[in-house]
């Protein structure tokens, strides 16, 4: 009876004490639930990965008569020496790196002037251009491939790297304006104004004062560049023909049919063609993380 | 200093050479991808005006509108999905210890080619020697399915590892939105008494709900141009039971050598992300409203 009073005042203390005893309780169950949740999401997604690692030092011996799981005997490091040397996954290799970053030099730099056009320079139209290249990152890739590769073909450009840098220089220009934009915006303009007003060329000021200050933006961009063009599958495999002009992402797939039982070499040539990625990642997680956070949600 | 900086040379110097890449290899083709939908051609030889009889043939091609349905599902599954990712943020944006390691786990996948993603998920779902397989059989189940090569199974075979591709990205923008409400807001409800609950479906998500808009078109669109893991892991098959839009179009251009056909349906594409995007955009806007 006494707890039902209209001032209530026995009731809420009552209440407030249980609160305090069980909350943290309740609390640190809760916690611990999702805590076991999240890690059990990252062992999904990292366990294949892992898994990969493991098949790649196997002989098939191991990979088909012992369990999934086992640790290799002694681990067969050959197998990454029998693919470098065997295939031409050497040469795939230094493929991707050179158009890689040619078409990441390019694209930064273009992207560098283009934000700086819009950002710093009087002019009508700004608007319009920088909507131009954002509507770019809606086309989907499919429905530019035919007269691409009709008109590649037409100026004999097919079966020629310059295809892919270009292509590549195109497709990212959209996201790594949209990175550096973000950063161009947010950056001071009193050091450029300054340097106008003592008479400096814009040249000057563009590579002298601009291009220095945005050195942490283009780093970011150029690592998401660097990441897009590593794993770029369907131009390659539509331009380019001949073995020699291959990248990873293509060569293996082709490579890897010869191997059908030979899960180590397969696993292998897989863990070299994702390692630079991986490298990068462990040391430059948090420029990449930035990259991609900025690339995907202002528009 | 306006003279300086509306040099109309030097913008022109700036401007141009990206701007030519991206009418050239973007905007043109685009422009030649629905001009080539209204040709017969094989891609070689001359070009035969048919109208819209491409069209035509296909609305009428059940091959087209089978591949059509799996790309549908596809975003269906993908935008459902956000709603885990979403959940996972949360939890991981509250006090967790080692959220920013758990979250860079989640991100890998992400990084790693399609190609290398695709052949290591072959290995997963072989019949005899996969992981997946090997575990089901030391469980008990004596006839495992052959996954990619059961026409039932290849299209949710593959839209597994397609989801474990891109979950850690949208975890990632996700994370990035929530960590930045300003913690006085989250403070002040709590003070209130509201519940973590309440804190999170009141306040949290409507303030992050434009970054939720972007993520459905992301999601969305990014699933119905969707190609590369098909392409690798089936070819769309098989018989076409895992067949999307875009693997249909390029089998029809690459294989095919329809390159009119191809054309229609490469156009058809762009109209459907671009529609599809701008229901996205109008219809979460109505929402928005509601709030």
């Amino acid at each position: 009876m006494e707890t039902v009073k209209p001032d209530g005042t026995p009731r809420i203390g009552n209440g407030l004490d249980t609160k305090l005893v069980s909350k943290p309780i309740m609390n640190r169950i809760a916690y611990g639930i999702m805590y076991v949740f999240l890690v059990l999401v990252a062992v999904f997604q990292i366990f294949p990965i892992i898994w990969l690692f493991l098949f790649s030092l196997k002989n098939s011996q191991e990979v088909f008569n012992m369990s999934p799981f086992s640790l290799p005997a002694n681990p067969k490091w050959e197998n990454y020496a029998k693919v470098w040397t065997e295939g031409n996954i050497s040469l795939y290799f230094i493929n991707s790196v050179t158009y890689t970053l040619a078409a990441v030099i390019l694209t930064v730099v273009l992207a560098s002037m283009v934000t700086f056009a819009i950002t710093r320079m009087h002019w009508k139209g700004s608007r319009l251009v920088l909507g131009l290249f954002m509507v770019g990152l809606m086309i989907p890739v499919h429905s530019t491939l035919i007269p691409l590769f009709s008109t590649f073909t037409n100026i004999n450009l097919i079966d020629n790297p310059l295809s892919i840098i270009l292509t590549y220089t195109a497709f990212n220009l959209p996201i790594t304006i949209m990175i550096l934009l973000g950063f161009y915006e947010a950056l001071p303009r009193e050091v450029e104004e300054a340097a106008v007003m003592d008479g400096a060329s814009i040249h000057h000021i563009f590579f002298k004062i601009t291009l220095p200050m945005t050195m942490p933006v283009m780093a970011t961009a150029a690592i998401i560049n660097m990441i897009y063009n590593w794993n770029e599958f369907v131009f390659v495999n539509t331009f380019i023909s001949s073995d020699s002009f291959k990248t990873l992402t293509v060569g293996i797939q082709n490579f890897i049919g010869q191997y059908t039982t030979d899960w180590g070499a397969i696993g292998a040539t897989l863990v070299i063609s994702i390692l630079p990625i991986l490298i990068a990642f462990l040391i430059l997680s948090n420029r990449i993380i930035e990259g991609i956070a900025s690339g995907s949600v202002k528009g | 200093m306006n003279k300086v900086l509306s040099n109309k040379k030097v913008l022109a110097l700036y401007i141009t050479p990206a701007l030519f890449l991206v009418l050239a290899l973007i905007y043109i083709p685009i422009v030649q991808t629905g001009y080539y939908g209204l040709m017969k051609w094989n891609g070689i030889g001359e070009m035969d005006f048919i109208g819209l009889k491409n069209y035509k043939v296909l609305m009428k091609d059940a091959l087209f509108w089978r591949s059509a349905l799996h790309s549908f599902l596809l975003a269906l599954f993908s935008a459902i999905s956000l709603i885990g990712y979403l959940f996972i943020s949360i939890i991981l944006a509250g006090k967790i210890k080692g959220a920013d390691l758990l979250r860079k786990i989640y991100l890998i996948p992400m990084l790693l080619a399609s190609v290398a993603i695709a052949q290591l998920w072959m290995k997963i779902y072989h019949p005899s020697n996969g992981m997946l397989n090997t575990v089901l059989m030391a469980s008990g189940i004596e006839d495992p399915p052959a996954w990619l090569a059961d026409a039932n199974l290849a299209l949710y075979a593959i839209i597994i590892p397609i989801i474990w591709q891109y979950a850690g990205f949208y975890i990632l923008i996700y994370y990035a939105a929530l960590k930045n409400i300003p913690e006085s807001l989250v403070e002040a409800a709590r003070i209130d008494g509201a519940s973590p609950w309440q804190i999170a479906l009141k306040i949290k998500l409507p303030l992050i709900m434009n970054v939720i808009k972007v993520t459905i078109v992301l999601a969305v669109v990014g699933s119905l141009k969707y190609f590369d893991l098909i392409y690798v892991m089936t070819g769309g098959g098989p018989n076409g039971a895992s067949e999307v839009m875009a693997s249909y179009m390029y089998q029809k251009a690459f294989k095919g050598f329809d390159f009119g056909y191809a054309s229609a349906i490469g156009f058809f594409l762009l109209v459907i992300c671009l529609v599809v995007t701008y229901i996205i955009r109008r219809f979460t806007a109505a929402n928005e409203d509601i709030y």
